[in-house]
C-alpha cells in the first residue's frame, strides 16, 4: 500500500494539524514505513482467528445507573478563557 | 405483494411511475438517570453546564465508565424488535471537530453494534401490513449544544447534554412513502415508550429522526439519496419527505441529477435546504476506542432482561382480539400505549360490563375528553373502576346511554361516582310501563300532524315522535320501551 502526499495533507487537515511542505514530506516517509510494516503483518495467515478490537483480552466493567457527580461548573469555568451566562464562549461557529 | 410504485398522488411525475425509497435513522434518548459514561445527571432544562462533569467536558486524564442502565435499555430494545443482541460489541471513536464535542470525537459503535437486525411491524396505507427491517441499533453519547445568539461575535456552549445516552436505530431502505415513514416513526415511538427505554418527548429532543430519501423509476437501481436532518415532529417528517420527493423528481425530469448531500427542513417555508454536500462531508476515521474494551453481554443477562419485559404491543393486540372479541381496529387503538391498554384491562376487570362497551367508551367519550383537556390517559380524572361503574348502570338499565354521557361529564368534573351523580340529579331511567304510556299519550295528542304524516306512510315521522317522547322525559325514559309502546299505539 502506498500513501500519496495529498493523502498526508488531507489527514493533517482532518486532524486540524498544520504542516508545511517539509514536514509533510517527513511525515509521508514515516507513514510509508508504517504501512510497509502493516503489509508485512498482512502476509500472516489469520484464517479462523477472531479479530480483536483491543490488545488485551478483557471486557468492559460497568457502573450502576446512579447520579454520583455534583455541579462543579464554577470550578471548571474558572480556567475557561471566556464564559458568560454559564456558557463557555468559543469563536463563532455556524455550520 | 407488489414492491413497486406508490399510489401516493403527491409523487406522480410524468412518464413511467416513480418509486420513492426511504430509510430512517432515529436517535432515541435513553431514560437513564445518569449519563452513558459519567455519573452526571441527564435531567432536561437545567442551568447551562451544571450537569456536565469532568468526563463530559473532556478534562485531560478522565476515563469513561459505561452505564449498565443504558446497556440494559439497548437489550430491551433488541428483544422487542426480535434483533440479535450481540454477545460482544465494540465502542468506536467518531472523530470530528466541533466545539460542542469537547473530546474531538464522539463515542459511538461502528463495526459491531449492540443490536443487529430485527424489525418493526407497521400498516402501510398502500401496501397493508409490512415489516420494516432494522439494520442495527447502537449505543452512543450525545453532543452538547451550541448557541449562536450573539455573545460578542462568539458562540456559547452548553455541555449539559454532552454524554447523554442515545440509541441510534437504523432501518433498511424499506419505506416507500412519507405515509409509511410516519407510520414507522409512530410505531417505533410507541415501542420505545412501551418498553420504558425513552420518554419519547419530541419537543425536548428525546426522539429525533433523520430521513434518507431517494427516487427511482420503478424497477431501476437505487437513486442517489439525500439525508434530511432533525425532523422533530411527525407532521414535519411528512412535509419534509413530500417536499424532498417532489424536488428530486422535478430535478431528474428536468434533466438534472440528485447530488448526495445533507439537507435541513425549514418548517416555516416548507422546504429542504442544502446543509453540506458529500464532497466536504467529514471523514470520521472511526477506530475502536482504546479506553473501552469490548462490551460483553451474557446470555444470562439477556434472559433476566427478557423475564422483566412487558407484553409487547403486537402480542397484546392479538390477545385483545381473541380474549375480548374486539375488532382489530379497536385492539390496535387500545394498544397504542401501555397506559391506554392497562386502563382498558382494569375497567374490564372491574366487571359488570362487556369489553366491547368499554372499548367504545374509551375510543369515544374518554378519548374526546382527554383531547379537550389535553392530558394523557394516566391523568384522566375518571379512573377505570369508575368508568366500569358508570357502564354497569347502562347495562342494568338504570340509565340510558345518552344520559350516561351527561353522568360521565359530571364524573369528569369531579362531582363523584356514577351512582352518586345519578341519585343526586334524579337521572334514573324511567322504566315504569304506565308512566311511559302516559308520556307517549301526551306526545301523540300534542303532535297530531306528525301522527298524520306517519299514517300517510312517512316512516321518518316515527323517529320524530320517539324524539319528542324522549325529550318530554328529559331523556330519562327507557328508549326501547318508548319505541315499543309507540309502535303498539300507532299500529292499533
Amino acid at each position: 500500500m502506498t500513501l500519496t502526499l495529498d493523502e498526508v495533507r488531507r489527514i493533517a487537515h482532518l486532524a486540524r494539524i498544520e504542516i508545511d511542505a517539509r514536514e509533510a514530506a517527513e511525515v509521508h516517509a514515516k507513514l510509508e514505513a508504517i504501512f510497509t510494516m502493516i503489509d508485512e503483518l498482512q502476509a500472516v495467515d489469520t484464517t479462523g482467528v477472531e479479530p480483536m478490537s483491543h490488545a488485551q483480552d478483557v471486557v468492559l466493567t460497568m457502573r450502576e445507573d446512579r447520579v454520583t457527580e455534583t455541579d462543579r461548573h464554577a470550578e471548571y469555568q474558572r480556567v475557561a478563557p471566556a464564559v458568560e451566562d454559564g456558557l463557555y464562549l468559543v469563536p463563532r461557529v455556524v455550520e | 405483494m407488489a414492491q413497486t410504485s406508490t399510489t401516493n398522488p403527491a409523487y406522480r411525475g410524468s412518464g413511467p411511475s416513480w418509486e420513492v425509497v426511504i430509510g430512517l435513522e432515529t436517535h432515541a434518548q435513553l431514560s437513564t438517570a445518569s449519563k452513558i459514561f459519567s455519573g452526571a445527571p441527564t435531567a432536561f432544562g437545567a442551568a447551562p453546564n451544571t450537569q456536565a462533569s469532568a468526563v463530559d467536558i473532556a478534562l485531560p486524564g478522565v476515563l469513561p465508565v459505561l452505564n449498565r442502565g443504558a446497556v440494559e435499555r439497548a437489550i430491551r430494545f433488541g428483544l422487542a424488535v426480535g434483533g440479535n443482541v450481540a454477545a460482544k460489541s465494540v465502542f468506536a471513536r467518531k472523530n470530528y471537530f466541533y466545539p460542542d464535542l469537547p473530546k474531538g470525537y464522539q463515542i459511538s459503535q461502528y463495526e459491531i453494534p449492540v443490536v443487529q437486525g430485527g424489525g418493526v411491524d407497521i400498516v402501510s396505507p398502500t401496501r397493508g401490513a409490512i415489516r420494516v427491517r432494522l439494520t442495527r441499533a447502537h449505543l452512543e453519547e450525545d453532543a452538547g449544544k451550541s448557541l449562536h445568539e450573539d455573545y460578542h461575535g462568539m458562540s456559547g456552549i452548553d455541555l449539559n447534554r454532552a454524554g447523554t445516552p442515545l440509541l441510534e436505530i437504523v432501518t433498511e431502505p424499506d419505506l416507500r412513502s412519507s405515509d409509511e415513514a410516519v407510520a414507522y416513526a409512530k410505531a417505533l415511538h410507541g415501542l420505545v415508550r412501551w418498553i420504558g427505554i425513552c420518554d419519547g418527548n419530541m419537543q425536548e429532543g428525546s426522539f429525533r429522526c433523520d430521513a434518507n430519501v431517494s427516487v427511482r423509476r420503478a424497477g431501476e437501481p437505487l437513486g442517489t439519496r439525500c439525508e434530511i436532518k432533525n425532523l422533530n415532529s411527525f407532521r414535519f417528517m411528512q412535509q419534509a419527505i413530500d417536499y424532498e420527493v417532489r424536488r428530486q423528481i422535478a430535478l431528474v425530469e428536468e434533466g438534472g441529477t440528485v447530488v448526495q448531500e445533507t439537507r435541513l427542513y425549514d418548517p416555516d417555508r416548507d422546504e429542504t435546504r442544502s446543509m453540506r454536500s458529500k464532497e466536504d462531508a467529514q471523514d470520521y476515521r472511526y477506530f475502536p476506542d482504546p479506553d473501552l474494551p469490548p462490551l460483553a453481554i451474557s446470555g444470562e443477562w439477556i434472559a433476566r432482561v427478557k423475564a422483566g419485559m412487558p407484553e409487547l404491543p403486537e402480542a397484546m393486540r392479538a390477545r385483545f382480539g381473541t380474549a375480548y372479541g374486539l375488532p382489530d381496529h379497536d385492539a390496535a387503538m387500545l394498544t397504542a400505549s401501555r397506559e391506554t391498554a392497562s386502563y382498558f384491562e382494569e375497567a374490564v376487570r372491574a366487571g359488570g360490563v362487556e369489553p366491547k362497551t368499554v372499548a367504545n367508551w374509551m375510543l369515544g367519550e374518554v378519548s374526546a375528553a382527554l383531547n379537550r383537556a389535553e392530558i394523557d390517559i394516566a391523568a384522566a380524572p375518571v379512573k377505570p373502576p369508575a368508568l366500569a361503574g358508570l357502564l354497569a348502570r347502562i347495562a342494568d338499565g338504570t340509565i340510558s346511554g345518552k344520559i350516561a354521557k351527561d353522568v360521565f361529564d359530571a364524573m369528569w368534573a369531579g362531582e363523584g361516582d356514577a351512582d352518586a351523580i345519578i341519585a343526586k340529579k334524579g337521572l334514573e331511567q324511567i322504566s315504569d310501563e304506565g308512566a311511559i304510556e302516559k308520556l307517549v299519550d301526551g306526545v301523540l295528542a300534542a303532535n297530531a300532524s306528525i301522527v298524520a304524516e306517519f299514517r300517510a306512510g312517512k316512516e321518518k315521522a316515527f323517529n320524530s315522535l320517539v324524539g319528542k317522547a324522549m325529550a318530554a322525559s328529559k331523556g330519562k325514559a327507557n328508549p326501547a320501551q318508548v319505541n315499543a309502546i309507540l309502535k303498539r299505539k300507532l299500529g292499533g
